[in-house]
C-alpha cells in the first residue's frame, strides 16, 4: 500500500515539474490570478502571442485573486521569481508600491485610455470594468435606476453582495457607496441592509446564487452581460445603469525590480498595451480593453452600460481609510 | 514472554509518540515564520468588543448546530441499529457518509435549491397559497446547513458504536422481557452516552470553524465566525501574527471545551470474547416500526433532497463536454491522488495514536496520562488550526524550494484535517478489539506481523476501510489548502469547480459538483462494504 502511495506521489511530482521544464533561452515568469491562466482565460492565448516574437518562454504562476497576488509577493519579498505581476487593481497599488519590489514601468503607455484617466509610473493598466448591479430580467421588470433607488427601493426585491472583508468586488461596492454618500454612507447601508439577501465571501458564490435564481440582483460588473450575450446567446441578465455613476475597477500590471530579465519584462508591458494583447482581453477576461484593439469589439459590448460618471478613489485614500470604512459597514449591517 | 510483551507495548507507544511529534512539529514549523512578520493591530483586535462578539456568535451557533445534529441523530441511529436488515438499509448507511465529502459551497447550493427563496419548499408553500417566501437566511440557515452536514455524520458514528455492542446484550435483554424503550434506556443510551463526548466535540469543532456556510447562509456580517476573522487577518489585512493569535485563541477555546467534554464518562468498552452475528429481537410491533420508519425517512429526505437537487442540476448541464476535456481528467487524477494518499496518512496516524493511547491507558503513571491526553488533544485540535495559516506558514518555510513540494504539503494538510474523523472511526474499534484479544494473543505468543495479519486485520479491516473512506471524502471536497498554492500547479476538482464558477461557467461548475457527489457516494460504498452483516447472520 505504501509503495503505491510513494510511486503515485513521485508520478505527481514528475507531472508538476515537467509542466515547467521546457527548454527555452529565457523564461518570463508572470504572476497573475488563476482565472487569467485558466484554459478558457486570456493566459494561453497571451502566452502564444508573446512567445511568437520574444524568443522566450512565458511561465504563468496563478494564485487565487489580486489580493492573494500581493500577499504572495509580500511573503516572497526579494526572493520572488516574478518578472511581471499582472492582476492587481487600483485599490491595491499603494500597498504594492510599499513593498518596494516594483520598478518604474519605463514603457510608452500613450495608447492607454481608461475612464477617469488613470495613469501611473509603475503600473500599466490592461483592462477595466465598472462595478454594477446585474439583474435578472425574468425576475425584475423595473430595476433601480440609481444607487438612491437601490437603497430606498422595495426591500423584498433582494440583492446578493460580496463581503468587503474578503473580496475585491465587496470592497468595490463599499467604495462606490462611500463615493456617493460620503459621511452618510453608514445611513445608506443601514437602509440597504434589509434588501441584502446575504453577503458572500467572494464573487463566485454571489454570482452562482444569482444565476441559480435565488435573488434577482447581484453586485457584479457592467461587462457581465457580455458573457451571457456572447457565450450563452441570451439577453436575460443585464446591468442596471445608475444615474450617480459607477465605481471603476482598473486592472494593472507592473515589473519587479528583482527581475533578471528587465528588458524582456519591459517588452511584455509594451506588448500588453498593444492590439495583439488587447484583442484577447474582452472575450476571455470579460472586461473592457484598456487600449486600442485591432478590430471593433463584438456588438454585445456596445449594448453594455457605459457610465457617464466614473468614481475612482486614490489608492492612498483607500489604503488609509479601508479599516475605518469596513468598521462603519459592519456597524451599519448590524454587527457590534 | 514477558519480555516480548514489553517490547510490543513500547513499539505502540513509540509509534504514537512519533505521530504526535510529527503533528506538533508540522504546526509549529508553520507558526514561527509567520510570527516574524510585523503586526499592526494585534492587541487592539484581540481584545476588542468585536472579537468578543464574533466569539460569542461562533460558540453559540456551533453549540446549537451540535445539539440539533446529535438530538436528531440518536433516534435515527437507534432505529437503524434495531433493524439490521431491510431492503435499502445499506444505501441509507452509505448516504449518511455522502454529505461530508461535498465542498461546503456545493452543499449550500443544494440546500438553497430545497430551502431557498426559489427552492422546492417555497414552491410548495406557494402552491398551497402562501404568499411570502419563508427565508432561512440568518441563524436558521446556518443551522439547516450544519445539520445537513452533521446529522448523518453523528448518526453514522453512533450507529457504528451500537453495532459494536456485544450481541449477547440483545438476546439477554429480550429474555429479560425488555421492550424497545427499556433496551434504549438500559443498553443503548449508556453506550451512546460514552460516544457523545467524542462525537459532540468533533461536530462542535466543525461548526465553530465553518466559513463558507456561515457567510453564505448567515444573511450578513452579523453572522461571522472566528475563522472569517482569521482569513481576513491573513488575507486582506496581511497581518500574519494576528492570524496566528486568533488561531491560538480558537485552538485554546476548543481545547478547553474538549477538556470539559473529557470529564464526561469516557468510552470504556465492554470485554466480550466472541463477536457473533448481529441480530435484534425487539421492536417488532407496528407502532415501533412506524416510529423508526418516520425517523429514518426524515433523515433520508433531509439529506438526500439537496443531493438530488445538485444531481438534477449537474445532469442537465454539459457533463459530456466536461468529461471530454483533458483538464478535467487531470483534475480528477490529482484529486484522487491527494485524497487517496491523505486518507492513507490520516488512517495511519489515527492507528498509531489510537494504539498508543490504548497501551498508555493500562499505565496509571502521571507521564502516561499526560502523554495520552496530549495525543488525544493533538488528534482533535488539529481540526481547528486553520489550513490557510498552515499553508501560509509552510509557504514561508519552503519559499521557492522544490516545485513538487506544494502537492505534498496539500496532502499532509488534508491528512491532518481528516485525522479527527479517522480517529473517531478507528479508536473505538481498536479499543474494543484490543480488549477482546489482547491477553489471548499475548498468551498465545502471536506478535508482530503475524498478529497484525491473523488477529488484527480481519477485525479492523472494516473500520480501517470506513476511516479511509471518511478521510478520503473529506479531503476530496477540500479547497482551502489548495487555494493558497493552487493555480496551474495543482488543479483539483473543487478547484476546477470554483475556477469555472469564477469565470461565469456555472454549468461546468454544476456538472463538477454532481460528479463530486457521485465520487463521495462511491467512497461511502467503500466505507460501508456490503457483506459483513449478512455473512454474520
Amino acid at each position: 500500500m505504501r509503495k503505491i502511495t510513494i510511486s503515485l506521489l513521485t508520478a505527481a511530482a514528475a507531472l508538476t515539474v515537467s509542466a515547467t521544464s521546457h527548454a527555452a533561452d529565457k523564461v518570463l515568469t508572470v504572476y497573475t490570478y488563476e482565472s487569467f491562466t485558466a484554459e478558457w482565460g486570456p493566459g494561453p492565448k497571451v502566452k502564444e502571442a508573446f512567445e511568437k516574437s520574444c524568443g522566450c518562454e512565458v511561465n504563468f504562476v496563478g494564485v487565487e485573486d489580486g489580493v492573494a497576488l500581493l500577499n504572495r509577493l509580500k511573503l516572497e519579498g526579494e526572493e520572488t521569481k516574478a518578472d511581471i505581476v499582472l492582476g492587481l487593481d487600483t485599490g491595491l497599488i499603494a500597498d504594492a508600491k510599499a513593498t518596494g519590489l516594483f520598478a518604474p514601468a519605463d514603457v510608452d503607455t500613450s495608447a492607454v485610455s481608461v475612464p477617469g484617466g488613470f495613469s501611473d509610473e509603475v503600473f500599466v493598466p490592461y483592462d477595466y470594468g465598472h462595478f454594477a448591479v446585474v439583474y435578472d430580467t425574468e425576475a425584475m421588470q423595473n430595476p433601480p435606476k440609481s444607487m438612491q433607488e437601490l437603497v430606498d427601493g422595495d426591500a423584498s426585491q433582494k440583492i446578493v453582495i460580496e463581503d468587503p472583508r474578503t473580496s475585491t468586488p465587496g470592497l468595490g461596492l463599499l467604495l462606490w457607496v462611500k463615493s456617493i454618500y460620503g459621511d452618510k454612507a453608514g445611513e445608506a447601508w443601514s437602509k440597504l441592509k434589509d434588501r441584502v439577501l446575504t453577503v458572500t465571501p467572494g464573487w463566485s458564490e454571489a454570482y452562482g446564487m444569482f444565476t441559480n435564481g435565488e435573488a434577482p440582483m447581484v453586485l457584479s460588473y457592467t461587462t457581465s452581460p457580455a458573457y451571457h450575450m456572447i457565450a450563452e446567446d441570451t439577453d436575460r441578465y443585464q446591468a442596471a445603469s445608475f444615474s450617480e455613476g459607477h465605481y471603476i475597477q482598473i486592472e494593472v500590471a507592473g515589473r519587479t525590480k528583482t527581475s533578471e530579465n528587465p528588458e524582456l519584462a519591459k517588452r511584455f508591458l509594451s506588448f500588453m498595451v498593444s492590439p495583439a494583447f488587447q484583442d484577447i482581453i474582452p472575450e476571455t477576461n470579460w472586461m473592457f480593453p484598456a487600449a486600442k484593439t485591432s478590430a471593433p469589439l463584438a456588438d454585445a459590448f456596445d449594448k453594455l452600460v457605459h457610465p457617464e460618471n466614473t468614481f475612482l478613489m486614490s489608492a492612498e485614500e483607500v489604503s488609509a481609510n479601508r479599516k475605518a470604512w469596513v468598521d462603519e459597514w459592519l456597524a451599519a449591517m448590524g454587527t457590534r | 514472554m514477558a519480555k516480548a510483551a514489553g517490547r510490543s507495548f513500547n513499539a505502540d507507544i513509540a509509534a504514537g509518540t512519533l505521530a504526535l511529534c510529527g503533528i506538533a512539529g508540522f504546526v509549529l514549523a508553520a507558526i514561527f515564520p509567520l510570527l516574524r512578520i510585523g503586526s499592526s493591530g494585534l492587541t487592539e483586535v484581540i481584545f476588542s468588543a468585536r472579537t468578543l462578539y464574533i466569539l460569542q456568535f461562533t460558540l453559540w451557533q456551533a453549540f446549537l448546530s451540535t445539539a440539533l445534529s446529535i438530538l436528531c441523530a440518536i433516534p435515527v441511529a437507534s432505529a437503524l441499529a434495531r433493524r439490521p436488515q431491510f431492503p435499502g438499509r445499506i444505501w441509507i448507511v452509505r448516504l449518511m457518509a455522502a454529505p461530508m465529502g461535498l465542498p461546503a459551497l456545493v452543499g449550500a447550493f443544494g440546500i438553497l435549491a430545497v430551502w431557498g427563496r426559489q427552492g422546492i419548499l417555497n414552491d410548495g408553500l406557494n402552491a398551497l397559497g402562501f404568499e411570502r417566501p419563508i427565508s432561512i437566511y440568518g441563524l436558521s440557515g446556518i443551522l439547516v446547513a450544519h445539520v445537513f452536514f452533521n446529522w448523518p455524520l453523528a448518526a453514522r458514528l453512533i450507529l457504528a458504536g451500537l453495532e459494536r455492542l456485544p450481541p449477547q446484550y440483545w438476546r439477554l435483554s429480550v429474555s429479560l422481557g425488555m421492550g424497545s424503550w427499556q433496551i434504549f434506556r438500559f443498553v443503548e443510551w449508556p453506550a451512546i452516552l460514552r460516544l457523545l463526548p467524542g462525537i459532540a466535540g468533533l461536530i462542535f469543532m466543525l461548526c465553530a470553524t465553518s466559513f463558507t456556510l456561515v457567510l453564505l447562509l448567515g444573511g450578513g456580517p452579523a453572522s461571522t465566525t472566528l475563522e472569517v476573522a482569521i482569513y481576513q487577518a491573513l488575507k486582506f489585512d496581511f497581518d500574519p501574527p494576528l492570524a496566528v493569535a486568533l488561531s491560538l485563541l480558537q485552538v485554546g477555546l476548543m481545547g478547553l471545551l474538549l477538556a470539559a467534554l473529557s470529564l464526561m464518562p469516557s468510552a470504556q468498552e465492554d470485554r466480550a470474547l466472541t463477536q457473533m452475528g448481529y441480530r435484534r429481537y425487539d421492536g417488532a410491533g407496528l407502532s415501533m416500526r412506524l416510529l423508526d420508519g418516520v425517523f429514518i425517512l426524515a433523515l433520508v429526505v433531509f439529506c438526500a433532497s439537496p443531493l438530488v437537487a445538485v444531481a438534477a442540476k449537474g445532469v442537465s448541464a454539459s457533463i459530456v463536454d466536461l468529461t471530454a476535456r483533458p483538464l478535467f481528467w487531470r483534475a480528477a487524477g490529482t484529486s484522487a491522488l491527494i485524497a487517496g494518499s491523505a486518507a492513507l496518512i490520516s488512517v495511519f496516524l489515527a492507528y498509531c495514536l489510537s494504539v498508543a493511547r490504548f497501551t498508555l491507558g493500562e499505565n496509571k503513571a502521571g507521564y502516561a496520562r499526560l502523554l495520552s491526553a496530549l495525543m488525544s488533544g493533538a488528534g482533535s485540535l488539529i481540526l481547528v488550526v486553520p489550513p490557510v495559516v498552515l499553508a501560509t506558514g509552510w509557504f514561508l518555510v519552503l519559499r521557492g524550494r522544490g516545485e513538487s513540494l506544494p502537492i505534498i504539503l496539500v496532502t499532509i494538510i488534508n491528512a491532518l484535517m481528516a485525522l479527527p474523523f479517522a480517529i473517531r472511526v478507528l479508536e473505538p474499534a481498536i479499543v474494543s478489539h484490543r480488549l477482546r484479544v489482547e491477553r489471548l494473543a499475548q498468551s498465545l505468543g502471536i506478535l508482530g506481523l503475524a498478529r497484525l495479519r491473523i488477529v488484527d486485520w480481519p477485525v479492523l479491516r472494516k473500520p480501517l476501510a470506513m476511516g479511509w473512506a471518511f478521510a478520503a471524502a473529506l479531503s476530496l471536497g477540500d479547497l482551502g489548502a489548495v487555494a493558497l498554492f493552487g493555480g496551474n500547479q495543482i488543479v483539483t476538482l473543487p478547484w476546477l469547480m470554483y475556477s469555472s464558477l469564477g469565470s461565469y461557467r456555472s454549468d461546468d461548475a454544476a456538472a463538477i459538483a454532481f460528479l463530486l457527489a457521485i465520487i463521495c457516494l462511491t467512497l461511502a460504498i467503500a466505507g460501508a462494504p456490503r457483506g459483513t452483516q449478512e455473512k454474520a447472520i
